[in-house]
């Protein structure tokens, strides 16, 4: 199985390692700000599938950005890899914490309690001074496994290991949703009263899910702070952040670990196109675009690739 | 004989209004226990205690010796005791197979026979959950989602997963609602031809006389929350009190049913 993962993620992410070294730096910091992003929208799906939507991913985004910016602002470090793993472990650290409350409310009341959290964590980061308050704060410069790649190659050096930990990322979540307790997200959507009577705990199973999509945020959030070098609450913790989430997943659709990714590369480069375009009516046109997708691809852009899957 | 399963003293109350009263009792392992008694008697009310759905208002109940007052459905499926319901609980977006190939690969992963990361969907688990699904009857409906399943195959897809895990109790609440009268026994069979050669012990809550006559070693009758008779099905079946409370009850419910159809 994981032998299969990799024969279809292996060639793509190549490919993808190959392309930065030609892409313009526009569109390699444009693609690194997008894959962060489908990282925090690969945590969605795991929850999407159980039925679970959340509208405060935020929370872990934020989390992450701030756990790495602090790192790197007070503690000195600035080792990409390490404010990675720093900013995953704050996501799935925050995830757990909040969980506990989370996985035992379901529908528009999981969704407002999710946001809440999200809020609650936006309030914290205004008005507190330490952290930036409102201006947020700047991040030095990172090294890359201990190389520091200089002005030139640094949009390349994000874009690589934002490619590299994506494609991780993705393989450790297919290897999830095939096993038994991944598999078990439709279930829970469908019928958490059999679930439990086949003799698993329904919240236990949530709260993990919570858990791995708060450390995928954690992370994407990390590599946001360090790729831009500065974050502040409206960048990350916002509701509309999170908004900017579930938008992404509509747009992509769940039905595969490479859609998030999909999903968030077209909607940077619409947005990008629009606000340069058209930068009185660019949400609009975004509006307009997901309007489209929910009327015309109610399963996503994802679901084009499937549908032709199935029609060959 | 060690009863695998016992109650003792056990009620529940919704707040004014008492569901069950008092109610002891002790199943032999092995024993296949007919539960009848008239709508509102407290029959599934009484076999929510025992898996855990509901907490009874006082009383103990014992599985294996081990009290399992207030444990949650999780706890109670994993010492043994399973169930189906009256409405039958499946996953109605996946197809039969999916439902069995899910049912037992939690079996698996519970029993220590998959690791973590396990995946759900192997060969030999689906060739398993194809041999069940043939065991009860249903095979022709594997890849037809549980949605659209008549509903004698939903509820024998019901039943086949509650058993998946190699349960020592199941407890099967109405398995024959809602289906043809030619279609009860062919339920009963598939259902008890697979318990029976795993020597499960089996409660089921049924109204029809006829599938508890056949198919029960022993009946318990429930009238206004209590146990009114308990023993073999010839001798619970004649007792004055079944007859006045349960059978009179199900003959009159028959015939209104009759004079409604006229």
């Amino acid at each position: 199985m994981q032998q299969a993962v990799l024969t279809k993620l292996g060639p793509i992410t190549l490919a993808l390692l190959a392309a930065g070294f030609v892409l313009p730096e526009w569109l390699a910091s444009l693609a690194t700000v997008a894959f962060a992003k489908g990282l925090v929208v690969l945590g969605l799906m795991v929850l999407w599938r159980a039925g679970l939507v959340s509208f405060g991913q935020a929370l872990y985004f934020a989390g992450g950005a701030y756990a790495a910016g602090l790192l790197a602002r007070d503690g000195g470090v600035q080792e990409a890899v390490i404010l990675a793993l720093v900013g995953t472990a704050a996501g799935a650290l925050l995830a757990y914490i909040a969980g506990f409350l989370l996985a035992r409310y379901r529908e528009i009341f999981f969704a407002m309690l999710s946001l809440a959290f999200s809020m609650i964590l936006y309030g914290i980061l205004v008005k507190n001074a330490e952290l930036g308050s409102t201006d947020g704060i700047g991040l030095p410069q990172v090294s890359f496994l201990g190389i520091d790649p200089g002005n030139e190659a640094r949009s390349l050096a994000n874009y690589l290991l934002v490619v590299v930990a994506s494609f991780l990322a993705a393989v450790a979540v297919e290897a999830y949703l095939r096993s038994i307790p991944g598999s078990l997200a439709e279930p829970i959507r469908d019928n958490e009263v059999r679930v439990e009577y086949l003799g698993l705990s329904v919240k236990n199973l949530i709260h993990a899910k919570l858990v791995l999509a708060g450390a995928l945020a954690g992370l994407g959030g990390a590599i946001t702070a360090f790729s831009i070098g500065h974050i502040d609450p409206d960048a990350t913790a916002f509701w509309t952040v999170s908004g900017g989430f579930v938008f992404i997943t509509i747009l992509a659709g769940t039905g595969s670990v490479l859609a998030p990714f999909v999903g968030a590369l077209l909607f940077e480069l619409v947005r990008s196109y629009a606000v340069q375009y058209a930068p009185e009516l660019w949400q609009m046109i975004l509006g307009a675009a997901l309007l489209a997708v929910i009327m015309f691809l109610p399963g996503g852009l994802w679901s084009l690739f499937t549908r032709r899957a199935r029609e060959s | 004989m060690q009863a695998i399963l016992s109650a003792e003293k056990v009620s529940k109350s919704f707040g004014q209004v008492t569901a069950a009263r008092d109610i002891s009792m002790e199943i032999p392992a092995g024993q296949t226990v007919g539960i009848i008694g008239a709508n509102g008697a407290g029959k599934t009310t009484f076999v929510n205690m025992i898996t855990g759905y509901l907490t009874p208002s006082s009383g103990r109940i014992r599985f294996q010796g081990r009290d399992i007052t207030g444990l949650g459905p999780k706890a109670i499926t994993r010492l043994g005791v399973c169930r189906s319901f009256q409405i039958a609980q499946v996953f109605p977006t996946l197809t039969a197979l999916e439902n069995m190939v899910t049912a037992l690969g939690v079996a698996d992963r519970l029993a220590g026979r998959a690791g973590l990361l396990a995946p759900l969907r192997q060969p030999e688990r689906r060739q398993r959950a194809l041999e069940t699904l043939s065991h009860y009857g249903i095979a022709d409906y594997a890849g037809r989602r549980a949605d659209v399943l008549p509903q004698g195959v939903r509820k024998l897809l019901d039943i086949a997963m509650a058993v998946a895990s190699e349960p020592k109790v199941v407890l099967l609440d109405e398995p024959t609602s809602g289906v043809s009268v030619e279609e009860k026994f062919t339920i009963m069979d598939a259902v008890m031809r697979g318990l029976g050669e795993r020597s499960i012990t089996v409660l089921f809550v049924e109204h029809d006389m006829d599938i508890v006559q056949r198919y029960a070693d022993r009946v318990l009758a429930f009238y206004d929350g209590t146990i009114i008779a308990d023993g073999p099905p010839e001798e619970a079946l004649a007792s004055q009190d079944v007859r006045d409370y349960v059978i009179g009850d199900f003959q009159l419910r028959h015939a209104g049913e009759g004079q409604a159809h006229a």
